[in-house]
């Protein structure tokens, strides 16, 4: 479980998250949208500790994500991260990119890491690009390894920011199909995401956030159909 | 017949192994100075980045001065005041030292941009699998960023072989100096000055090559 209390970040003057309440329960999908800067993409740094925070508390099962005596490396197995960039580390093959981290971090055996990688680029629909180094991979396969990789660290937890804002158009089904099928495996995940059909269908809770406020959260039906907040009506009138 | 002999007098097989050692020398003093040299450049280089004001104002301003001042008066000034303060080195070790110095202010600027060659993104990425500051260091900044700015540090290893003669001025016997030997004695500057050009060639030539086959390679 996620429990975020009283969340602050500033960068310098600016107060980017002013005091987030939300709490993630195991096994469910929490789509956030909301326009350019409302500090979607911090929340989730500061949920992974990529950012640090000035106040309130971030904790991950139980474990103080912010504490000065928390090992952030370890905590981090427990949640994959998926960034618009899709970031693939263009020295190593398809599976390179994937064992790496089990094979460091975790200290798995070459073999091991090499099984897992393998299994996780089946699982995303890469099986057949093993050996491919990412510079010849469209975008959405690079996508989907970065999703790979992050599922070979058997994260309990799954974060992904604007998943698919950097595709092509054509490519953006390929990907949100990948992301569907680990909502149905149970995954526990926040997607921060554009992609409205996206939130709505496959969401639990849909969170809105307005200039570092959470103005409105609630299942798809009430956040799509009858939102309360001004702004999330506003908002919706405006990406559809 | 007879004039050949007359042209090539004094220039002797034993001569030319004495060029051959001297190669050595300067391949020697040369593998030396880049190999501390890069170490300590890609340390500084890291501390540049990462220390941002602090570091850019004391190591970056000190590395500034070994990279504006001419090589040979940087030589000439360790070489004849290091004994003051109690550092007597011969020319070989003084000329190490320099060149060491002198890499080091050249690639502290190239490692620099090689890790920030890297996104924050990626590096984003890498750490948010878990893995540690120095492991992001090790397999994701190292390899990526060593990659963006190779043919920038070959540029630097070729200049510093070359920069090598100048330890010359010192008397110690490499390339150069022992060219100057040759021509004093034999009166045959056009020869000498070739052969040694050549040997400059011989070794300069594998690294550039070998340095694009690599390149060639990472390309794909
Ligand atoms: N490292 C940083 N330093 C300074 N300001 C930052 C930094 N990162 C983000 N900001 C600022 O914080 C605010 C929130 O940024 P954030 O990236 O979280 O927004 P977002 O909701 O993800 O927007 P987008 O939809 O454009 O991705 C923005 O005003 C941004 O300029
Ligand atoms: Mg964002």
């Amino acid at each position: 479980m996620i429990e975020i209390r009283d969340l602050h970040k500033h960068f310098g003057d600016l107060h980017v998250l002013k005091g987030i309440d939300l709490d993630v329960k195991k096994g469910e999908v929490l789509s956030v949208i909301g326009s350019s800067g409302s500090g979607k993409s911090t929340l989730l740094y500061c949920i992974n500790s990529l950012e640090k925070i000035q106040q309130g508390s971030v904790k991950i099962d139980g474990i103080d994500v912010h504490a000065k005596n928390t090992d952030v490396n370890k905590l981090r197995q427990k949640l994959g991260m998926v960034f618009q960039q899709w970031n693939s580390f263009p020295h190593l093959t398809a599976m390179e990119n994937v064992a790496l981290a089990p094979r460091i971090v975790k200290g798995k055996s070459k073999e091991e890491a090499l099984y897992i990688a393998e299994t996780q680029l089946k699982h995303v629909g890469l099986g057949d690009k093993l050996k491919n180094y990412p510079s010849a991979l469209s975008g959405g396969q690079q996508q989907r390894l970065a999703i790979a990789r992050a599922l070979a660290m058997e994260p309990e937890y799954m974060l992904f920011d604007e998943a698919t804002s950097a595709l092509d158009p054509e490519k953006v089904g390929e990907v949100l199909d990948t992301m569907r099928l680990l909502a149905e495996e149970g995954m526990t995940m926040i997607c921060v995401t554009h992609e409205m059909g996206f939130a709505r269908d496959v969401s639990d809770r849909v969170a809105y956030f307005h200039q570092g406020v959470m103005e409105e959260i609630g299942p798809p039906e009430q956040i799509f159909y009858s939102p309360i907040s001004e702004h999330t009506k506003k908002f919706l009138a405006n990406v559809r | 017949m007879q004039e050949t002999i007359t042209f090539f007098s004094g220039f002797s097989t034993p001569d030319l192994w004495f060029l051959a050692d001297a190669a050595l020398k300067t391949l020697w003093i040369s593998v030396l100075s880049i190999s501390i040299g890069t170490v300590l450049g890609g340390i500084f280089g890291w501390m540049l980045h990462e220390g941002k004001w602090m570091a850019a104002l004391t190591v970056g301003s000190i590395l500034d001065i070994f990279r504006s001042v001419p090589l040979i008066i940087q030589l000439v000034l360790f070489y004849n005041f290091a004994p003051m303060v109690g550092l007597s080195l011969d020319p070989f070790a003084s000329g190490v030292v320099i060149l060491t110095i002198y890499t080091a202010a050249l690639v502290s600027n190239v490692a620099r941009g090689g890790i920030e060659a890297v996104p924050v993104s990626m590096r984003k990425a890498s750490r948010s699998l878990g893995m540690s500051y120095w492991q992001d260091l090790r397999h994701i900044v190292l390899p990526i960023g060593g990659r963006a700015v190779f043919p920038a540090w070959i540029g630097v290893v070729l200049g510093v072989m070359k920069d090598s003669a100048l330890v010359s001025v010192l008397g110690y016997v490499e390339l150069l100096k022992a060219s100057q030997i040759l021509i004093t004695r034999t009166q045959e500057p056009f020869l000498i000055l070739a052969l040694a050009g050549a040997f400059y060639f011989a070794l300069s030539y594998p690294i550039s090559r070998y340095a694009a086959k690599f390149e060639q390679r990472w390309a794909q």
